[in-house]
């Protein structure tokens, strides 16, 4: 067939072995009962956070805009319950950073928004003008507005579209369940933003620990009729951690390299996450916008593990009691799975776009081993996926060196965390890097 | 929730392996080497071995208590120091050298620059090139291996004093009984088969990659062939194996990226031929290691690796 389409992934430095644990990639996902409230956050994306564009005591229904921005960089939020707003109020995120609220009471009706129609495209306008209004952000964990990615910067030829069904991470396994469960609606995905963006290659890249999903997605393919179908082709990646960083998976999947501060159209690449190709198709054909997420529930700290899908916004807390609830009292809390993931300070946070897992961890499991002094053993070296070398950037950090930490490319860290995970001494170097990166920054600013 | 969180930075999980484990993997691969020392030069051997790991560790336990720092000595690094300067003392030595060496080993060349990690050479290594300066009769005196078992241990000379000393290959022990340890020698240096054995061990649980020990032996290997050496009995006498897969692997004193490893093996291989074909000593391997650990840091800032997408070739788009 077409030579342009690797059979085998081009290689790539460094990884590590993570543990898989996806102990939920073979049940089926639930949907969780309404929830009675939803609190929406304004800024659940990469970007200045929107302004609400209901008031207090407004009746909404699923999928009503309730907030949006002008800036270009961002991406609507929608309802994801019917019912009443009933306050707009500050609530802290994530990262400890306070934002911005709406929260919606529930009528307990679910009753979807007249507004939900699918949206009419003629034209390449139309079509990223649909990417927009449909809220999607780049739902591996990024947050970036899909539309941004869609939007080919003048220059820049796009060839290839890589579809991100990697899912490196220990326990999360929403994508996978997204693949085998919304096939269609990805293939769908799919197919707009080939015919839109006139891409003629599309790489699926699938971890080799999901046989199921390579299997389904590859029959699909195989039974298709659509005409274009013949350019996409899905490849086995090798299951080595992180397989789906978007700059790895680019050069897993093309073998080019998309240069230090560069984006993927750089190489002429665009990746999208299967779960976001997804809900695009959702939207094309139903106008449903993101209103809902399936979570992977997961950790030791969980009864019954489950991927769940719920509406945006809902408190974390309604989801782990759907889940059964704690087995034994958690230790640590992961928005994200527990090598990238963002350990919380309480399980009374909302579900926001980027989500994808929240994972419990109990006493043993979120044990840390007391650092010891580095032995230079190399591990991080030559773990480390952007070829950087982790135990010098911990050592300038800590002497304030920022001279030596632009030279050794601090900023290009990903902070993928193969490095901390390799250390036999337990060294903190992702912790001491994004330090590091602060001071960059800092240093910037000042001038 | 009642329950506190713990909120840290990620990566929130580990693989698991720690200094403590990463050491007591190089003390398993040993393991053959100490026994081999015990069947060839008898139970002195251990005698030595155990008075060498002890005064390490015990200088290692007085140096933190001094300097007020946290205790080490459960890294079992100290432990490894030892075993390694046992390995590469001849069995006749007074254990009081031996235990003079521990204490230069750890108080001298490790716990003075800072303790594990912060050494700029091989502190066993360093501590027998000082042991061999101030006892050189002690350190140079040779035992026949087995005969131990005799009233009067037989002393006799290393084949590579005897090939110094102008005696033909024939003089020689034959390969085989080189390969397995019967010739004259250090404790744990003689019995390539067991050093193997342990090189294999620590490959196969990634405690050290094999660029280090087959670059050095390999660059021996073809040095000894230009300079018209018996190849075999150039790798399988002296110190080359315990040097080449124990000594030059040490992580601290090692460089950390293949490039600068591979250019540091070569480095030990050919200072120790040098030593060996135009010195006036019959063996260079502590001297050719001790020197490229001090140029490891010069090696490491030369082979830096260039960061993702910072290469300076062009992209194909």
């Amino acid at each position: 067939m077409n030579e342009d389409f690797p059979t085998v992934p081009f290689k790539t430095h460094g990884g590590a072995e993570v543990p898989h644990r996806k102990n939920t990639a073979q049940a089926e996902s639930v949907v969780l009962p309404p929830p009675e409230q939803v609190v929406l956050p304004m800024q659940q994306h990469v970007g200045p956070p929107l302004t609400p564009t209901v008031k207090v005591g407004d009746h909404v229904l699923i999928g009503q805009k309730i907030a949006d921005s002008d800036a270009f960089v961002s991406a609507p939020i929608h309802a994801s319950i019917s019912g009443n707003v009933s306050a707009f109020k500050k609530v802290s995120l994530a990262g400890g950073q306070v934002q911005n609220a709406v929260v919606i009471d529930s009528d307990g009706k679910m009753e979807i928004s007249p507004e939900v129609q699918p949206p009419k495209i003629e034209s390449k306008d139309d079509f990223l003008k649909a990417v927009h209004a449909s809220g999607l952000v780049g739902l591996g964990g990024a947050g970036f507005p899909t539309y941004v990615k869609l939007t080919v910067p003048k220059g820049k030829n796009v060839d290839t579209l890589i579809i991100n069904v990697a899912e490196c991470e220990p326990y999360i396994t929403s994508d996978n369940r997204c693949a085998l469960e919304d096939t269609e609606k990805a293939f769908t995905g799919i197919r707009a933003v080939q015919k839109w963006l006139d891409i003629h290659r599309v790489i699926i890249g699938v971890e080799s620990n999901k046989p199921d999903v390579i299997e389904k997605l590859n029959q699909v393919l195989a039974e298709s009729k659509e005409t274009r179908d013949g350019e996409i082709h899905l490849l086995k990646l090798r299951s080595r951690y992180p397989q789906g960083a978007e700059k790895i998976l680019i050069q897993s999947c093309t073998g080019r390299r998309v240069p230090m501060g560069g984006l993927p159209a750089d190489v002429g690449c665009i990746v999208m996450n299967i779960t976001s190709a997804a809900r695009l198709g959702d939207y094309l054909t139903t106008g449903m916008p993101l209103t809902t997420k399936r979570v992977t529930i997961d950790g030791s700290a969980i009864q019954e593990p489950k991927n769940v899908i719920v509406p945006i916004g809902t408190n974390i807390r309604t989801i782990i009691d759907f889940c059964g609830g704690y087995k034994e009292p958690p230790k640590k809390i992961l928005m994200g799975g527990p090598m990238m993931g963002i350990s919380i300070a309480s399980d009374e946070l909302p579900v926001v776009k980027q989500n994808n897992g929240i994972i419990c961890l109990g006493e043993q499991e979120a044990h840390k081993m007391e650092p010891t002094a580095c032995i230079r053993c190399g591990r991080c070296v030559s773990g480390c996926p952007m070829n950087l070398m982790p135990t010098l950037l911990e050592k300038y950090a800590a002497a304030k060196r920022v001279d030596m930490l632009k030279k050794l490319s601090v900023m290009d860290c990903m902070e993928c965390g193969t490095c901390a995970f390799n250390c036999p001494a337990g060294r903190p170097l992702v912790q001491a890097i994004r330090l590091g990166k602060a001071m960059v920054k800092a240093e910037g600013k000042k001038k | 929730m009642k329950e506190k969180l713990i909120v840290s930075s990620s990566p929130h999980i580990h693989n698991g392996t720690t200094t403590h484990k990463i050491m007591l993997d190089v003390i398993l691969a040993l393991v053959p080497a100490v026994v081999a020392s015990v069947i060839l030069f008898g139970p002195r051997a251990l005698l030595l071995i155990f008075v060498s790991i002890a005064a390490c560790v015990v200088s290692e336990y007085i140096c933190r208590k001094v300097m007020k720092r946290e205790n080490t000595i459960g890294d079992l690094s100290a432990v490894v120091t030892g075993l390694l300067l046992a390995l590469n003392l001849p069995v006749s030595i007074n254990p009081l050298i031996a235990a003079f060496g521990g204490v230069i080993a750890i108080v001298v060349v490790k716990q003075m620059f800072g303790g594990i990690g912060q050494n700029f050479v091989n502190p066993a290594l360093a501590a027998r090139i000082i042991l061999l300066n101030s006892f050189p009769k002690d350190m140079t005196t040779w035992t026949q291996p087995f005969s131990y078992k005799y009233v009067d241990a037989i002393t006799t000379a290393s084949p590579l004093g005897l090939l110094k000393q102008g005696a033909p290959v024939s003089q020689l022990p034959s390969l085989l009984n080189m390969f397995v340890g019967d010739r004259a020698g250090c404790l744990g240096e003689t019995c390539t088969l067991a050093l193997l054995l342990g090189g294999i061990y620590l490959v196969a649980r990634k405690v050290i990659s094999p660029v280090i020990p087959l670059c050095y032996l390999g660059t021996a290997a073809v040095l000894s062939a230009c300079m018209g050496r018996n190849v075999l009995i150039d790798l399988l006498s002296g110190g080359l194996m315990l040097g080449a897969i124990f000594m030059a692997t040490d992580y601290t004193t090692s460089p950390m990226t293949v490039k600068g490893q591979i250019i540091y093996a070569i480095g030990c291989g050919v200072v120790t031929m040098l030593i060996r074909n135009f010195g006036n000593l019959p063996e260079g391997v502590s001297y050719a290691i001790v020197l490229m650990n001090i140029l490891v840091p010069l090696i490491d800032s030369g082979t830096r690796p260039v960061a993702f997408g910072k290469e300076p070739s062009k992209n194909e788009t």
